[in-house]
């Protein structure tokens, strides 16, 4: 905090002096890996072009920040990486800036950027930059023999012991109705229902007990490497840094997966929006998309982008296509998180999960 | 965060306080020694002088008594204590005591001079390094406090603030396993011996100093132990108080019969009150004498120092003949004193001689000398006359204000003179 | 001197007592001008904030904000009879005007936490709502049919109560309903009442493990010399020192199921290799954490007035007769009192609104009322709810420090 009041205090500094034109942002993100990516593809390519600075800080996700900051009108976030629910109600409650979609350039190829991009990444106040997904994994040093189906990761007579989840019921709850059989095309409609919750709870209840409840994205390797849990829920792309940069012996299990975007956000009334701006149209193009799923196994949204997708950034034996949620081997049973219906239903579900959780 | 902080500073500051409070009042306290000393000689004069008139007529058959009591017979006996805080310093050196039951026995002397630590071995609070403490003929080094039956009263009274008058004094009874009846006629029995009967239901911190140390007094006595402890009982009242206390301690002592061992610093105290009295200094008892003894024949120059108000004079012995004392002031002038404990022919001594017992104006005799008047004080009874005698300014002589007395003018030149019994040749 | 009746006046004539309070004027003013900046200070800072806060518990003018004509209509229905085509007229007028306004989405969150889908129906039904022509009641059903679903209409009556006890309700696992009555929650939904029974038991079992750890301590530390009591202090005060990473990351290396302690145990042959204890990720740990952290705050009050009790009160009780034991729990112990009373309070309510150890390792059965209202804070964004919850809670703590005084006595409490 110290730090950023610093740089900014500088940064404001050079402004007034009019020594220098160079400004500065404070990008809100994720933590671990994945800003690592982030920090590697967008800030310092973007920092090198235009002489501004990033002030990189870290979060848990929800709009429960942006919301206090606009609210107290002291905004001090200027971009914030978020996930496609909290995008549309942050949007729909006024929480966000509108971006423009005018700003995004044309892909690598010359195509327009509003058919680059995959339909539904662009919204009114969002920009998507990669499709990422909760996939479950284990540890294959210590279950040789290990689970393949969503069913395992069910199933404590199988496989005995602890399973690390997110304490939320999103991805959860459409993992057990997959798991108790659910086709994935079918998981929203049956969850739209009373008695699909109900379900999906039963399905919960014959975990309870043997869950170790992770909150952030980094928790679950460190579960997973300690030995604390032998399966766990995880975000994909931090189980393949632990297996690509830390040769952790973990294997992903792609069956029910649940992918989702994250995307870039300006909250009203940011300090610095045209920097901010200037940012998202940078990172989001073709290049940058590509540059960054060299670092961690998250699918870029522009479809030029995906030609350009090489290798592990220090491994050029490490195909990265392979690695990703999109790629077909992986995506047969995908589920596709449902926004609206989150949107619709997190107030309740969460409530009634948060029951379920504390009896 | 900031509380705990703040609380290791506060802790470590009041620590600093306190030790500089300490630290200052024992400067203030030897300053005033002196002063203390010749105030509390003028009241002890006062109240123990007649005492001592009948006192001496008993003392022909008590004090042998008391000054036979062996090894054997005694009730409370010391027997080559020796005790060590640290393994590096004896605090007590070598202690033989012996008190014979139902005496009235004080401790007397500066502190750091052993006499608590003393009472706190023969309390059981502090083990002896080294030597036997008896109890009625008994060893009692290995018994715990609590098996010993002895009564303490303590400097701060200690009276248990959570309970009542009545219940402190019904706690050693409890814990006796006194039946409800037989502790009530106790309790109420104790509180009447203090006339502190109205107050068995309130509280000590509703009453004054005075009253909390007769409860303090009477808790000790309740279950009728035939041992009581006093650890300066009565240090921390004023002065008309504490001279008050003296009597109905001593007064209790004399109708119960019971042994009683005092620790003080107040030599009045120990004068009205004991039977006898131990004056330790330097972790060993100087001398162990009745109240009058004690006054009119110090055995060391420290005793006669530090009993009473005393003039002292430096010679060298030239001869002793029948416990009579040549000594020689230097200067030319010689006199005579009472060989009591000096060395021989040749070796240095210091006289002592108290200053009532200074006659002026005589101008012969073995003890004669000239003496420069320097000070006069009216006292009423007497006059306090300071006077410069052999080199010393700080010669003390009391003129009493009897009809007739000689009066005396600052810057006179006189002859003062003593008897050679009342000039004590002690060590130098 | 002349008139003895009247009052007393001073020497140049004036009352004595209006002399006095002139005089006295001056001394008070400036006291009441030194402590000033504190008051406004906390006034500011605390007082209002916390009262703000407290209020919205109760009061939500979101919504008849936003749809103040809805909300006029709305006051109007029964609750029971089929909506009516004016109240529909009400809900297309107002939500034209919150569209253009960009607060369509505030309406819907709003009435979603009512009943659930109805984000989704406002949201998009706010981006038709201008093309829509009477009557509005077939136009809104034709565009979504869940505008037929009564549900939605009681969920915006509710809504519409600017002064809202459904917070309140709901903290207490109970429903307001549009009719205006109040019901329990549903079995699955109950979760607040069982929450808070539980942080009391955690607060007690910590504040008793606190005693029994604390208590020995407090007396070694009081009977030790100033130095090395200092000293030992500080080991107490370290885990305050600790920042919270290092602490819980050393918590975790400590309990987890291949840590330190379940090693220990193994070779102990206390727990076997494949069946080792859980002691972190669930309440077990929580309760170990939170006695850590909070342990300090039993000893230091212990040790400040264990050091105040002069050692003659035992030493007294043992010259009467008394053994060991005696001296200490009829003696020591009573005056020791005023500490742990101060102590166990001081822990107590800190155990009661803890939540960064329980969330930290708590895993689902150590969480505590506090992670709930934390959730509501920052997850949910029902502030209105947390702070229901958060009043709840200051309720039932002033009720514990009043059954403290009636108890104890406050003043019979000593800090330090």
């Amino acid at each position: 905090m110290i730090l950023k009041t610093l740089l900014t205090g500088v940064a404001a500094a050079a402004l007034l002096a009019g020594a220098a034109s160079a400004g500065s942002i404070t990008v809100v993100s994720w933590g671990g890996a994945y800003t690592k990516s982030q920090v590697e593809a967008y800030h310092k390519p973007w920092i090198a072009k235009t002489g501004n600075q990033v002030v990189s800080e870290d979060y848990n996700g929800g709009m429960a920040e942006v919301k206090s900051q606009v609210e107290a009108g002291n905004v001090t976030w200027d971009l914030v990486d978020v996930e496609m629910a909290d995008a549309v109600r942050g949007c729909d409650e006024g929480l966000l800036e509108e971006i423009d979609s005018s700003i995004l350039p044309a892909g690598a190829d010359g195509t327009p950027a509003m058919q680059d991009f995959i339909d539904g990444t662009v919204t009114d106040c969002a920009v998507a930059t990669i499709v990422w997904s909760t996939i479950f994994a284990y540890d294959n040093s210590v279950l040789a023999n290990g689970p393949t189906t969503i069913g395992d990761f069910f199933d404590l007579a199988k496989f005995p012991g602890k399973r690390g989840m997110r304490k939320n019921p999103k991805a959860n709850l459409e993992m057990a109705l997959a798991a108790d059989g659910v086709a994935a095309a079918d998981i929203y409609t049956v969850l739209g229902t009373p008695e699909g919750v109900d379900r999906a709870f039963a399905k919960l209840d014959t975990l309870k007990g043997s869950v170790v409840w992770w909150e952030a994205g980094a928790q679950p390797p460190q579960l997973l490497a300690d030995g604390e849990v032998v399966m766990t829920t995880a975000y994909n792309g931090r189980i393949f840094n632990a297996v690509a940069a830390e040769d952790k012996p973990f294997t992903i299990v792609w069956d029910a997966q649940n992918f989702d975007l994250d995307l870039w956000v300006i909250p009203k009334g940011a300090p610095n929006k045209d920097l901010a701006l200037d940012f998202v149209a940078f990172s989001t193009a073709t290049e940058q998309l590509a540059a960054q799923a060299s670092y961690i196994s998250y699918g870029p949204v522009r479809k030029s982008s995906a030609p350009l997708v090489g290798s592990f950034h220090n491994k050029p034996d490490l195909e990265m296509g392979p690695q990703m949620p999109t790629a077909p081997e992986n995506f047969a049973t995908a589920i596709q998180s449902d926004f609206v219906f989150w949107a619709d239903n997190q107030d309740e579900l969460n409530e009634r999960f948060n029951a379920w959780l504390a009896k | 965060m900031g509380v705990g902080f703040g609380q290791v500073l506060a802790v470590s500051n009041l620590y600093l306080i306190f030790f500089l409070r300490d630290v200052s009042a024992e400067l203030r306290c030897c300053k005033s020694t002196q002063h203390l000393l010749q105030n509390a000689y003028e009241c002890v004069w006062v109240s123990v002088r007649p005492r001592l008139q009948t006192a001496k007529k008993i003392d022909d058959q008590g004090e042998s008594d008391l000054s036979t009591v062996s090894k054997e017979d005694g009730f409370v006996v010391f027997d080559h204590v020796q005790k060590s805080y640290d393994g590096e310093q004896l605090v007590v050196k070598d202690l033989n005591l012996y008190i014979a039951k139902g005496e009235f026995l004080t401790m007397l002397g500066p502190s750091g001079s052993g006499k608590t630590t003393c009472l706190m071995m023969l309390a059981g609070f502090e083990t002896a390094t080294h030597g036997d403490i008896l109890l009625g003929g008994k060893p009692i080094n290995n018994i715990p406090p609590h098996k010993r039956g002895i009564g303490m009263v303590f400097q701060n009274y200690a009276l248990f603030p959570h309970m009542t008058v009545g219940e402190n004094l019904s706690f050693p009874l409890e814990v006796r396993k006194q039946g409800k009846s037989e502790r009530e006629e106790n309790v109420k029995r104790a509180l009447d011996m203090v006339q502190m009967g109205d107050f068995i239901n309130r509280r000590p911190a509703q009453l004054s100093g005075g009253q909390q140390q007769r409860i303090a007094l009477a808790r000790s006595l309740v279950f009728e132990p035939d041992l009581v402890l006093m650890d300066e009982p009565l240090g921390a009242l004023d002065k008309q108080l504490r001279e008050h206390m003296q009597y109905e301690i001593k007064h209790l002592h004399e109708r119960l019969g019971v042994t009683v061992v005092y620790v003080t610093h107040d030599q009045s105290e120990a004068l009205t009150m004991s039977d006898r009295v131990a004056v330790f200094d330097d972790g060993i008892i100087q001398q162990l004498a009745p109240p009058d003894d004690l006054y009119e024949r110090p055995e060391n120059a420290f005793v006669a120092q530090f009993i009473g108000e005393n003039n002292t004079l430096k010679a060298t012995v030239t001869g002793i003949k029948d416990g009579i004392a040549s000594v020689d002031y230097g200067r030319g002038t010689k006199g005579e004193a009472l060989a009591v404990n000096c060395g021989d022919v040749g070796s240095t001594t210091t006289l002592s001689i108290r200053p009532e017992r200074v006659e002026i104006g005589k101008k012969s005799g073995p003890n004669a000398v000239d003496a420069n008047v320097l000070e006069l004080i009216y006292l009423g009874d007497h006059i306090r006359c300071r006077m410069e005698v052999l080199g010393d300014d700080q010669f003390v002589v009391k003129v009493p204000n009897s009809h007739g007395h000689k009066h005396l003018v600052v810057g006179e030149t006189t002859k003062v003179s003593w008897s050679s019994e009342d000039c004590r040749a002690l060590d130098a | 001197m002349t008139d003895t009746t009247g009052p007393l006046v001073a020497a140049d004539g004036t009352p004595l007592k209006r002399k006095l309070a002139q005089a006295m004027f001056r001394s008070r003013a400036r006291a009441f001008g030194l402590v000033f900046p504190l008051v406004a200070f906390v006034i500011a800072a605390f007082i209002i904030p916390i009262v703000a806060l407290l209020w919205q518990s109760v009061h939500d003018p979101r919504f008849a904000n936003l749809m103040p004509l809805t909300t006029i209509e709305l006051a109007k229905w029964d609750a029971v009879s089929p909506p009516t085509e004016a109240m529909a007229a009400a809900v297309v007028a107002d939500m034209i005007v919150a569209k253009k306004n960009k607060t369509i989405g505030r309406v819907a969150t709003r009435v979603n936490r009512e009943v659930s889908g109805a984000r989704s129906l406002f949201t998009k039904s706010g981006r038709s709502a201008a093309t829509l022509e009477a009557p509005f009641m077939e136009a809104l059903i034709a565009k979504d049919k869940k505008w037929e679903n009564i549900k939605i209409w009681e969920g915006m009556k509710i809504a519409s109560k600017v002064y809202n006890p459904g917070y309140l309700a709901s903290a207490l696992d109970m429903r307001y309903t549009a009719d205006g009555s109040i019901v329990r929650q549903e079995e699955d939904r109950r979760i607040h009442i069982m929450l808070f029974a539980r942080t009391m038991e955690i607060s007690l079992i910590v504040t008793i493990a606190c005693f029994v750890l604390g208590y020995p301590i407090a007396y070694l530390l009081s009977t030790l010399t100033t130095r090395t009591s200092n000293l030992l202090l500080i080991l107490v005060l370290l885990p305050f020192w600790t920042s919270l990473l290092v602490r819980t990351t050393a918590w975790i290396a400590m309990l987890q199921a291949q840590g330190v302690m379940n090693d220990l145990f193994v070779v102990f042959g206390i727990a076997t290799d494949t069946d080792r204890f859980s002691l972190i990720y669930n309440k077990t740990g929580t309760l170990i954490a939170m006695t850590h952290i909070l342990l300090p705050f039993m000893i230091l009050p212990l040790y400040s007035v264990m050091k105040t009790i002069p050692v003659s009160y035992v030493r007294a009780a043992k010259s009467m007769g008394a053994t060991n034991w005696t001296a200490f729990w009829r003696v020591y112990f009573p005056q020791s009192v005023p500490g742990i009373g101060a102590g166990a309070l001081l822990v107590f309510i800190l155990a009661i609104g803890y939540y960064i150890t329980p969330a930290l390792v708590g895993g689902q059965d150590g969480q505590m009322i506090s992670n709930i209202i934390d959730f509501h804070m920052r997850k949910s964004l029902n502030w209105n709810l947390a702070a229901a919850l958060g009043l709840v809670l200051l309720v039932f703590v002033m009720f514990l420090f009043w059954l403290y005084d009636r108890l104890v006595g406050i003043d019979n409490m000593k800090l330090g």
